[in-house]
């Protein structure tokens, strides 16, 4: 078994609270060791030490939200290339999003999507599954089954259950298997042709805007139907302060409810729509500036549990569409750490905090292992430097679509080197 | 025309919008317009400033009217003018509106004249291909060519625009025509007022330099002109007013109504119109109408924009991809 001891190093490990200098110590696929104690610790014979003065190590990301092309749209994007994608972000862990083609919706496609991480990616592949079949909104799928094929989650992905009697059934029989049931809201009705904030902005430009309201019906009816079963809700992407009102107004009462934002929803605002620039059409749609706002003091009070990339391929067929016509959505795993680094860099959210949400928060909400160092973990972690800027070029990322929101944007934070369970599967 | 090389440059290369014009801009074209509505008047009115051009109109709405006038002011010019039929052509078999546009590039025309119906697709277009680009309506964005007819209209019959109150009437929320007149209006420091169901008016409408009206009585009041917008059918059976006859009954123009616009209130509409929805018949033939007018300063126009787009004094500059 290898050794290797990451020296003088400035450990950031949120699921014990350490921000110290010291050593991480990883014998084989575990970590040993991860703190001060450990510089004193004498190193192994034969082991490989590596001066980390001045860099920083964390757990790895846990990027519990990633929609994936593979299986049915390879040409967007494969549990492959996705993986190589997270390796160079410093993401160790993916949760991803049943809206393949076939949909995830029964235990051969749970396989199928285990066994072709096994043998073709470089990171952790959680799958989640379908909250009921095709994402039709209807049915459930078989919760107990899926879990136990290894199905971390349930989620309807990019769509929102419009039958509130289907949530709650969801809700109540996935009490008895484990496993949140996470969820996107956006009332099709309400957000009707809506392509962007609803506001002047959309306005001016001539394009339907979706309105707060759109997010927040369906969120406070799944809030209240959480209360009234007692199951583990996870509103997967909210965007607005007032759905942070809600989400905070649910957790204070007690209810099992916890929250994720999008990266772009904490990086961008509407007015970066620009003159109809497709790759900023995302769901939720990009909200006004006092939203994003409202988003990172979500972050640091704790409303909003964890961060997410909400990577999302698309091709140029997809994109390259006048602004209505063009699909939703953008990559994020490459980008995902340098740009919520940005929140550290400004003084707006301390860099545990930060850390916490991008990797141990999400583990746990999960149940997956990672997003720590302590002791006996699995060895998955990001060697990266804080300070070292770099800028974003579509043809430096990695995933196998280029549908970047940060082209060109100067990003402070750059990763060196990513290890899954021991094994380096990103150097810089 | 004769001596156009003593009015300024035109500093666009497209028009994709009233957005990117200064006030100087708008007056620029406008007096360009004044000579063309004079050649347009002549028993000889074809010219040879755009001989040897070759003008591409790319429609992707149907529309009788704005089409056949840009292919008259084209041809007024003495360009060679083609006419993309959508319909019947490989944009109906999946092709994008990219592809279409570097087909049609490739095939090196002048100026692209573009209707479609997604807000953007002008601009989009106008970042693949190499010649002036100019928005003839996408979705409920710009339409520049039919905001510069109108003031052409308004300044002809009322002099300067500054001192002028416009009230615009109808569906706004959806009206490319709208956000462009008031864009251009704004910018002229005209006074500009909306009159709608509010179920017609985009959000933020209070924030877009207009005052909005409650009622016609109100928007109408001492108005120096009426502009009516369009009604899509579909829009008024339900959906965002519940009937044709509730309409009309509060937002239709009738007589009674013009009564509280100045006695010699223009009255106008971009067409096709709606009567007895938006306008009464009787309005809209009656003395006060210029929607004949409106399309003829429309040739005009066309006319107006395309040469200051081709002017001849920035040949050199030749064809950027």
């Amino acid at each position: 078994m290898s050794v290797t001891v990451f020296s003088k190093a400035h450990i950031v490990d949120p699921s014990r609270g350490v921000d110290e200098i010291g050593s991480v110590v990883v014998d084989g696929r575990k970590i040993a060791a991860a703190g001060k104690a450990a510089l004193n610790q004498g190193v192994p014979e034969g082991a490989t030490v590596i001066d980390c003065a001045g860099k920083t190590i964390i757990p790895g990301l846990v990027d519990a939200r990633v929609f994936i092309g593979e299986p049915g749209g390879e040409h967007r994007e494969t549990i492959a290339s996705a993986s190589v994608a997270a390796a160079a972000g410093g993401v160790t862990s993916i949760v991803m999003m049943p809206d393949t083609d076939p949909v995830i919706d029964n235990v051969a496609l749970v396989e199928f999507v285990l066994r072709t991480a096994r043998d073709t990616a470089s990171v952790n592949i959680f799958p989640a599954a379908a909250i009921t079949k095709g994402l039709e909104g209807r049915e459930m799928t078989e919760f107990g089954l899926l879990r136990e094929a290894g199905a971390v989650a349930y989620t309807d992905g990019r769509h929102t259950i419009s039958n509130a009697l289907v949530m709650r059934r969801a809700l109540t029989y996935a009490r008895d298997f484990g496993g949140v049931i996470a969820h996107e809201t956006q009332d099709a009705n309400l957000a009707s042709s809506g392509v962007m904030n609803e506001g002047l902005y959309a306005s001016w430009l001539g394009l339907s805007g979706i309105p707060r309201e759109a997010e927040l019906i369906p969120l406070e009816r799944d809030l209240a139907l959480a209360r009234l079963t007692g199951g583990a809700y996870h509103a997967a992407k909210i965007s607005s302060a007032m759905a942070a009102g809600a989400v905070n107004r649910a957790k204070t009462d007690g209810a099992n409810v916890t929250a994720g934002v999008a990266i772009h929803n904490l990086s961008l605002n509407e007015n970066d729509v620009g003159e109809y620039r497709t790759f900023f059409r995302l769901t939720p749609p990009l909200r006004a500036e006092d939203d994003r706002l409202a988003m990172i003091e979500a972050i640091k009070d704790g409303t909003i549990d964890i961060i997410v990339s909400s990577h999302d391929p698309q091709d140029v067929d997809t994109k390259r569409l006048p602004f209505a016509d063009a699909a939703a959505g953008a990559i994020g795993l490459e980008t995902l750490l340098g740009a919520a680094l940005r929140l550290y860099h400004n003084g707006d959210v301390p860099l545990l905090r930060l850390i916490e949400t991008l990797s141990t928060a999400p583990a746990r909400l999960f149940g997956l292992p990672g997003g720590t160092l302590k002791p006996g973990a699995p060895a998955d972690l990001a060697l990266i430097d804080l300070d070292e800027p770099w800028i974003v070029s579509e043809s430096g990322l990695r995933s196998r679509s280029k549908n970047t929101c940060f082209e060109g944007a100067r990003l402070q934070g750059k990763v060196l080197q990513t290890m899954v369970a021991g094994r380096t599967v990103f150097s810089a | 025309m004769t001596d156009a090389s003593s009015l300024p440059l035109f500093p666009h290369r497209h028009l994709l919008g009233i957005r990117d014009l200064s006030p100087a801009d708008i007056e620029l074209l406008l007096d360009r317009a004044d000579r063309a509505v004079a050649i347009s008047r002549q028993s000889e009115k074809k010219t040879s400033t755009l001989r040897g051009r070759t003008q591409i109109n790319l429609f992707y709405e149907a529309s009788t009217r704005t089409q056949s006038s840009f292919e008259l002011a084209g041809k007024r010019l003495g360009a060679d003018v083609m006419n993309m039929s959508v319909a019947s052509s490989s944009v109906k078999k999946g092709e994008t509106l990219i592809d279409t546009a570097m087909t049609l590039n490739a095939m090196r025309p002048d100026i692209l004249i573009i209707r479609h119906q997604s807000a953007g697709a002008a601009a989009l277009l106008a970042q693949k291909v190499g010649c002036s680009v100019v928005n003839a309506g996408d979705g409920a964005h710009e339409h520049p060519t039919q905001a510069l007819l109108d003031a052409l209209t308004i300044r002809r019959a009322k002099g300067p625009l500054s001192k002028l109150i416009v009230a615009i009437c109808g569906d706004i929320l959806h009206s490319r025509v709208a956000r462009s007149n008031i864009m251009l209006l704004n910018a002229l420091g005209t006074q500009v007022r909306v009159v709608a169901p509010s179920t017609l008016l985009p959000s933020g409408i209070d924030r877009m330099g207009v005052i909005v009206a409650r009622s016609m009585a109100e928007g109408l009041k001492d108005a120096d002109v009426v502009m009516m917008l369009r009604l899509q059918r579909e829009r008024m059976e339900g959906a965002f007013v519940p009937s044709i006859r509730e309409y009309f009954r509060y937002f239709g123009l009738d007589a009674e109504k013009l009564k509280a616009a100045k006695g010699d209130a223009l009255v106008m509409h971009p067409g096709p119109m709606n009567r007895g929805v938006e306008i009464a018949s009787e309005i809209a033939d009656g003395p006060q109408s210029v929607i004949q007018e409106q399309v003829e300063m429309g040739v005009a126009v066309r006319m107006a924009v395309m040469e200051a787009l081709l002017d001849p004094r920035r040949n050199h500059e030749g064809r950027g991809a």
